[in-house]
Formats: C-alpha cells, structure tokens, sequence
C-alpha cells in the first residue's frame, strides 16, 4: 500500500484516443473492430427475433386452445377466408423474403444498385401484401365481420349466406383472425417503414461491402415476419 | 498509514461524473454509468412512492375497522402498492441499476454493446412509469397488480392504462436483456473466460434470458386484455365465452419468472457482496453460476403452482408442485455455498456484509415458506392469505431490496466517489431488518390463522399481529430514510473513496478510478485470474498504477491481510 503508486497515473492517460483515429467512421468507439460490432449487432437482433417469436406464441396459444375446444365452428368460419387470396399474399411474402436475401447478397459483393433496386422490390411487394390485406379486411367488415362485439355476419355474396355464420364461438375465432393478422401487417409496415430507410441510405451510398449491418438486419427481420405469415396462413385459412 | 495515503491519491480530475456537466449531456448520455445512475435516481422515487403507498396500507390495517380509509380506496392503494413496486421497482431494480453500472465494467468493456439501445430502454422505461403514474391520479384502478379478469375487463377503463404501461416497460426490460447477453457474449475483456465471470454477470447472464423469453408473453397478454377491453373479443371474459383461467396461464407464465427477474440480480449481488468481506472465493463457483441458469429455465415451468384452487387438472398442478420443489434444488446450492464460504473465511464486518448476512436469513425464510406454498394441501389452506403476502415480501424485500440496499453500499464509492459513514449506515442496516421481521413475521402466522389478502377489516383476534406488523413498517420506514440520508450525507460531507476500499478482486476496483473515467478504464484490461482470486491477485496489492489504478487503498485493513506481493 504504497504512496508512490498514485502519482504515476496519470501519465497513462495521454495515450488515450489516439489508437482510436485508425477505425472506419462506422465503427463506434466501444467496439475494438468491425466483425466484433457486426457480431454483435447481428445477435442482438436474433435475441430481438425470439421476442417476436414469444410475442406471437401467445396468439398461437389462445388459437390453439380455442381451436381444441371447438373445432367444428374453427373449420366452418374458417371456410369464410378466401384462400386464394391468403395464397397470393403467401406468395408475395416469399417472393420479397427472396429479393431481400438478394439484396443483402449483392451488397456483400458491393453492388449497389442491385441493393437498391432489391430492396425496391421487396417494398413494393410488402405494399401489394397490405392492399390485398385491405380488400381481403373489406370484404368481411362489408359484412359485419369485425373483431370482438361489433361481430354480426349478414348479408349475401358469391351465394354464401353470412348469417348462418353467425354461430357461437365465430366471434373467437375471428377476434383472433384480426389481432394476429392485424398485428402481422403492424409488422410488414414497420419493415415497410425500416426499408424506405435504407432505400433512402442505399441511395446515398451509405452501405459497402464493408458494412451493411442495417441491411442485414433487416433482411433478418423481414425473414420472421414472412415466417410468421408461413404459420398464419394454412392455420387460418386452410384448416 | 490510511490517511496520508488516501489524501495523496486523489481522485483524477476527470471522472463520468463532471466530464460534461449540462442537463442535456445527463439526458442524452450513451454512458452505461451515467444511465445506471439516471436509474437510480428514477428507481429511488418509484421506491418512495411505492413505499409510500405500503405504509398507507399497513396504515388502514392498524386497528380493525375503517382506520384511515374506506374499502374502495384501500383496493385502490395495494393495488397501486402492488403494480408500481412490481413493473417499475422490482423488475427494473437491480439490471437497471448496478447492472448498467456495474456489469460492463466486470467485463472489462467500454460500455455495453448497444448503448443507445440502452439510453432508449430508460426513455420507454419512463413513458411506462408516467402512465403508470397517470393510471393512479386519473383513475380508481382496483384489480390488484395481477389484473385477474373477468373482473379487470370489466372494471374501471383506468385499467387500459395500466396494461398499456405493463406493455411498454416490458419493452424497456427486453432492450436491457438483450443488451445485456450481447454484451456478455460479446464484450468480454482479453482473458476473460466464461469461467472468470464474476457470480453477478452469471446471475444477469440468467436474468436477461428470462427477460428476453418471457417478457414478450406478458405483452401479448395485455394486448389481449387491451382488444378484451376495448372490442370484447371473448377470449378471457367468460361472459363473452372467454377463459378467465387461460388469462392466469398467460399472466403466470411471465410472472413467475418474472419473480425470478427479481430475484436472480440479488443473488449475483449477493456473491459479490460475501466474497470480498469473506475475503475467500466463493465456495463451488461453477455450481453457484449454473444455478442462476438452472433457475431460469426451471422458472418458466413452475407458473401452475399460482393457479392451484383456479380449477386446472390436478395432473397439471401435481407436475407444478414437483417442479416447484425442484427450483429448490438450485436454491439451496447457492445458499449452502454462501455459507461455506464465510466458513474459515477472513469476516471483516462491513456494512455490505451486514446487509449481505440480512440477505441470507431473511431470503431463506422467503425460500422455505415457498416451498410450503408449493406443497399442494398446504396451498389450499394458506392460498390468498397474508402466508403468501409474507412470503413474497420475504422473498422479494428481504432478498431483492436488501441484497439491492447492500450491492448500492458495496459500490457507492465505485458509482460517487465518497465513501458513506460507516456507523450510520450500519444503524440503518439494523433497523431495516427488525423492522422488516416485525413487518412481516407476524403476517406468516396472520396468514395461517385465516387472515385473507386484499382485505382492509379482519376480526378483533388479529388485532395485537397487526398492529405489531404495523409498527414493524413505522421501523422499516425509518431505517431506509437513514440509507437515503446516508447516502446523501456522504455525496456533500463524505470521504473521497479509494480506488478499492474493499480490496476486492474484479475489474471495476482493480483497473478504475473511484469514480471511474468516461471511458472506464484507462487501457483495456487483460484479465489473468478470476474474479475472487483474492491471493492470486498480484496486481491488486503490488499495482504500478499502470493499468489504470491497481493499488489498493483500505480505510482499514482485512483482519487477515492477504498474502503480500513479496512472494
């Protein structure tokens, strides 16, 4: 417990800072390279994508109970969902789950306008998700099918009588139809919302080769909410 | 040889504290330190409101009868007791605290892996402690914090806000464990293994898991409860059709790892606490860390044994039962190794210790009464009865806040610089455990007499426990306020801290300044032992200062000094 020790410590501190001015500008100060900040940022968003997971796992709770209980009303009011709409949107989903693996393929190679006109596309696909999302949400609220006490099917068309739907547990069976494909499609505009963004900085010739973590991400992200959708879809509408 | 020693080694000039100096500087800090300590101050005031409130409900409890308030009113105080000590105390607690503190710097680390990440979770923090806040002044929210339906979809609106606040502080408690596991797998200094963790990254590693796995559920629940609210959509409310029990599955299977979030931090405080003071490794290093993990994951397995008279399978509830013995299991092996630690070990008495000690008795009975609340027979006669009440506080004021209270006097010289007085903080440690024994041994036998939870009368027999329970908070009160004018006593008046006033061995006192730099340490430090390797720790006691400040400066030194550097 010497004296002596104290005074030498501040002499360390000069060298401070200046091993810092060899870092790329996008690797932040706390980080001592670039794979360490990618790995991180990459599992942080796995860890983020789990949450997702347990989010929508207590939907799939609450459908699987509902549906154990009462089969028989799950398959008739499910018979309501237009399938092949449900297909062309499972179609769509995986065709923009494809462009934005490629698009973080191609900024790996550091092509730029292939990112860019990737991740285009898959806007553009996420978009004609949500408007046949709306047509399909029309259809049933033109008939009184709402989420909750607003439930009230009537009306005739394309020869299916609403009103004999009208039958006890439907209502479950389409509150929950409507919170998870609504929470669902609360997701596709976020990822609507986080892609314009990186449209916009792929434009500005802000991702390489070097770094492209955002898009990545990204491109993670998007890849659960199609999977999720890959579980919504025969759940809802084919069984 | 104390004094002339710590007058000359001062404190650098600069430190986190008054690098940058402006209010925006606090409110925009990406520091894990500043934001740690930003947590503290929010934390103190959401204690004293809670608390406050507790003292309201023991108040009315004083005499039998209507003491100070009606039925209605008093539904309203716990409940308002239960949910702001719950979502905005006890889980945030300590990971918000000393692990953002403290944590990244065990790693030797700059700061965590996602430090905005960090600043944003305190922001939704507090936009879920203003509704919470809003919910209590705008509106008769009398559910109690477990908001069981039929009844919370059908009484007050008021309880929209409060499940919009439960959602968004659970995003709060994600953001900070995912943090956390990134940083741990991450961030780690050179040298340090997984097996030189100290006990209290261990015990966040495992706490952040369950955040992260189980935080998402509670969420969906009260989104749920939100659309039952607002639409009747008919899944919980069985007038609609609904379940009510299926809400008990959901609300429990977060809430009783949620009390594990609780809990876990405490434990790895409690490591650090008895190592340095034992001045011994602690005993079964491996052992104790797996068991942060064990209980983790058994945790998410045991959320049945609240539900034991709700109507569910007894195939169901017997499994709960058993499982809920086994959480004992791993329990047990850190108690046990606690103590086999302070046996032949160096004791030096200090107040962190003290509350350490306070830790293990009160945790204890904390632990055994739940193991009897787990037996099934026994849980029908003490089910909702102030047996459970006692319990929890048992588990979740004598083990959480204590080891909390004692984890803030170990590192209040790391986090301010000062050191606190010594005997009044040791005045206080005291006071708070008799008055906590007083509070709540008496609700133990209140509650296996028959006394029911949530009631603001009882009959004239359990007048005298009442009263004596009572008393006990009036103590308990009293006892905290020392802490807080401890504490604030040592920020103006107290001594400027060594670097390492405990002699301990992890990275936060061997390699920083008290307080540390901006940037933690001055070189990233090169780990080389484990983090109670206390007589291997050359470095500590023979320290040329050049890896930040490794000399060790005791106010006063352990009864059995360690081995000196001559060797």
């Amino acid at each position: 417990m010497s004296t002596t020790i104290a005074s030498t410590e501040h002499d360390t501190q000069g060298g401070h800072g200046a091993s810092h001015d060899d870092h790329p500008a996008f690797l932040q100060h706390h980080f001592v390279n670039a794979d360490q900040q990618f790995d991180a940022a990459k599992m942080g968003m796995w860890l983020f994508l789990i949450t997702e997971i347990l989010l929508f796992s207590g939907m799939f709770v609450a459908y699987t109970v509902y549906r154990a209980w009462h089969p028989e009303v799950f398959l008739e009011a499910s018979t309501l969902l237009d399938w092949k709409l449900g297909g062309l949107n499972t179609l769509v989903l995986l065709a923009s789950s494809l462009t934005v693996a490629l698009s973080i393929h191609y900024i790996q190679k550091g092509n730029q306008a292939a990112l860019f006109w990737n991740l285009l596309i898959t806007i553009l696909l996420a978009c004609v998700f949500l408007v046949v999302k709306y047509f399909e949400y029309m259809a049933k609220f033109e008939h009184g099918i709402f989420a909750g006490e607003g439930f009230d099917p009537h009306g005739v068309s394309h020869g299916v009588d609403y009103a004999k739907y009208n039958i006890p547990y439907a209502k479950q069976f389409f509150s929950i139809y409507f919170i998870m494909t609504g929470i669902h499609g609360f997701h596709v505009i976020v990822g609507i919302i986080l892609m314009t963004w990186l449209l916009v900085k792929a434009r500005l010739g802000h991702f390489s080769a070097a770094w492209y973590t955002p898009v990545e991400l990204t491109g993670l992200y998007w890849h659960i909410v199609d999977i999720i959708w890959i579980f919504l879809f025969p759940l809802m509408y084919l069984i | 040889m104390s004094q002339t020693a710590s007058a000359v080694h001062h404190s650098p000039k600069e430190n986190y504290l008054n690098h940058q100096k402006t209010v925006w500087s606090w409110m925009s800090t990406v520091d894990h330190k500043r934001i740690g300590v930003m947590y503290l101050v929010t934390l103190a005031v959401m204690f004293f409101i809670g608390g406050m409130l507790a003292l309201l409900v023991r108040l009315e409890l004083l005499t039998p009868g209507v003491t100070i308030m009606g039925p209605d009113t008093y539904n309203q105080v716990f409940t308002m007791h239960g949910i702001v000590m719950v979502f905005l105390f006890l889980v945030p607690s300590i990971p918000a605290i000393l692990g953002n503190f403290v944590l990244p710097m065990h790693l030797g680390a700059i700061d965590v892996a996602f430090p905005r990440l960090n600043l944003a979770s305190y922001y939704v923090y507090l936009a879920g402690g203003a509704l919470v806040l809003f919910g209590l002044f705008a509106g008769e929210i009398d559910t109690g914090w477990t908001f069981y339906t039929p009844y919370s979809s059908s009484a007050s609106s008021a309880v929209l806000f409060l499940t919009s606040a439960v959602f968004v502080a659970g995003f709060s408690s994600i953001f900070t464990g995912i943090n956390f596991i990134v940083t741990i797998h991450k961030m780690r200094a050179p040298g340090l293994t997984w097996n030189r963790l100290s006990l209290f990254t261990w015990s966040i590693y495992a706490t952040s898991i369950v955040q992260v796995l189980a935080t998402p559920v509670i969420g969906i629940t009260m989104v749920l409860l939100f659309f039952e609210k607002m639409l009747h959509i008919g899944i919980f409310d069985p007038a609609l059709g609904g379940d009510p029990v299926l809400f008990q599955h959901f609300f429990w299977f977060y809430s009783h790892p949620a009390v594990y979030i609780m809990i876990l931090p405490a434990f790895g405080v409690v490591s650090e606490l008895i190592a340095p003071f034992c001045r011994q490794p602690i005993s079964g290093y491996k052992f104790v860390a797996l068991s942060s993990v064990a209980i983790a994951f058994l945790g998410f397995l045991v959320w049945g044994h609240h539900m034991f008279v709700s109507g569910q399978s007894v195939v169901s509830s017997v499994i709960f039962s058993l499982i809920t013995y086994f959480i004992g299991i791993p329990t047990g092996v850190k108690v046990l190794n606690w103590v086999t630690t302070m046996y032949k070990g160096s004791i030096w008495l200090k107040t962190p210790f003290l509350y350490a000690l306070s830790f293990l008795f009160l945790f204890t009975i904390g632990g055994l009464t739940g193991i009897m609340l787990g037996v099934l027979a026994i849980d029908i006669h003490l089910h909702d009865t102030y047996f459970v009440v006692s319990h929890f506080h048992y588990v979740m004021m004598g083990g959480t806040v204590v080891a909390a209270i004692g984890g803030l006097h170990y590192w209040w010289p790391k986090i301010t610089g000062k050191m606190y007085d010594e005997v009044s903080a040791k005045i206080a440690c005291g006071l708070i455990f008799v008055g906590f024994n007083l509070t709540f041994f008496p609700q133990l036998i209140l509650g296996s007499q028959g006394m029911p939870r949530r009631y603001h009368d009882y009959v004239e027999a359990f007048a005298g426990l009442h009263m004596a329970s009572t008393i006990g908070s009036w103590v308990l009160a009293l006892g905290l306020f020392v802490v807080l004018g401890c504490f604030v006593h040592s920020l103006r008046r107290g001594k400027p801290a060594p670097s390492n006033p405990w002699g301990a061995a992890t990275l936060e006192w061997t390699n920083a300044t008290s307080p540390p730099s901006p940037h933690n340490f001055v070189t990233s430090p090169i780990v080389t032992h484990g983090p109670y390797d206390f007589d291997a720790v050359e470095e500590i006691f023979s320290g040329d200062g050049a890896s930040g400040d490794g000399s060790v400066q005791m106010d006063q030194p352990p009864s059995v000094a360690p081995s000196s550097s001559a060797s």
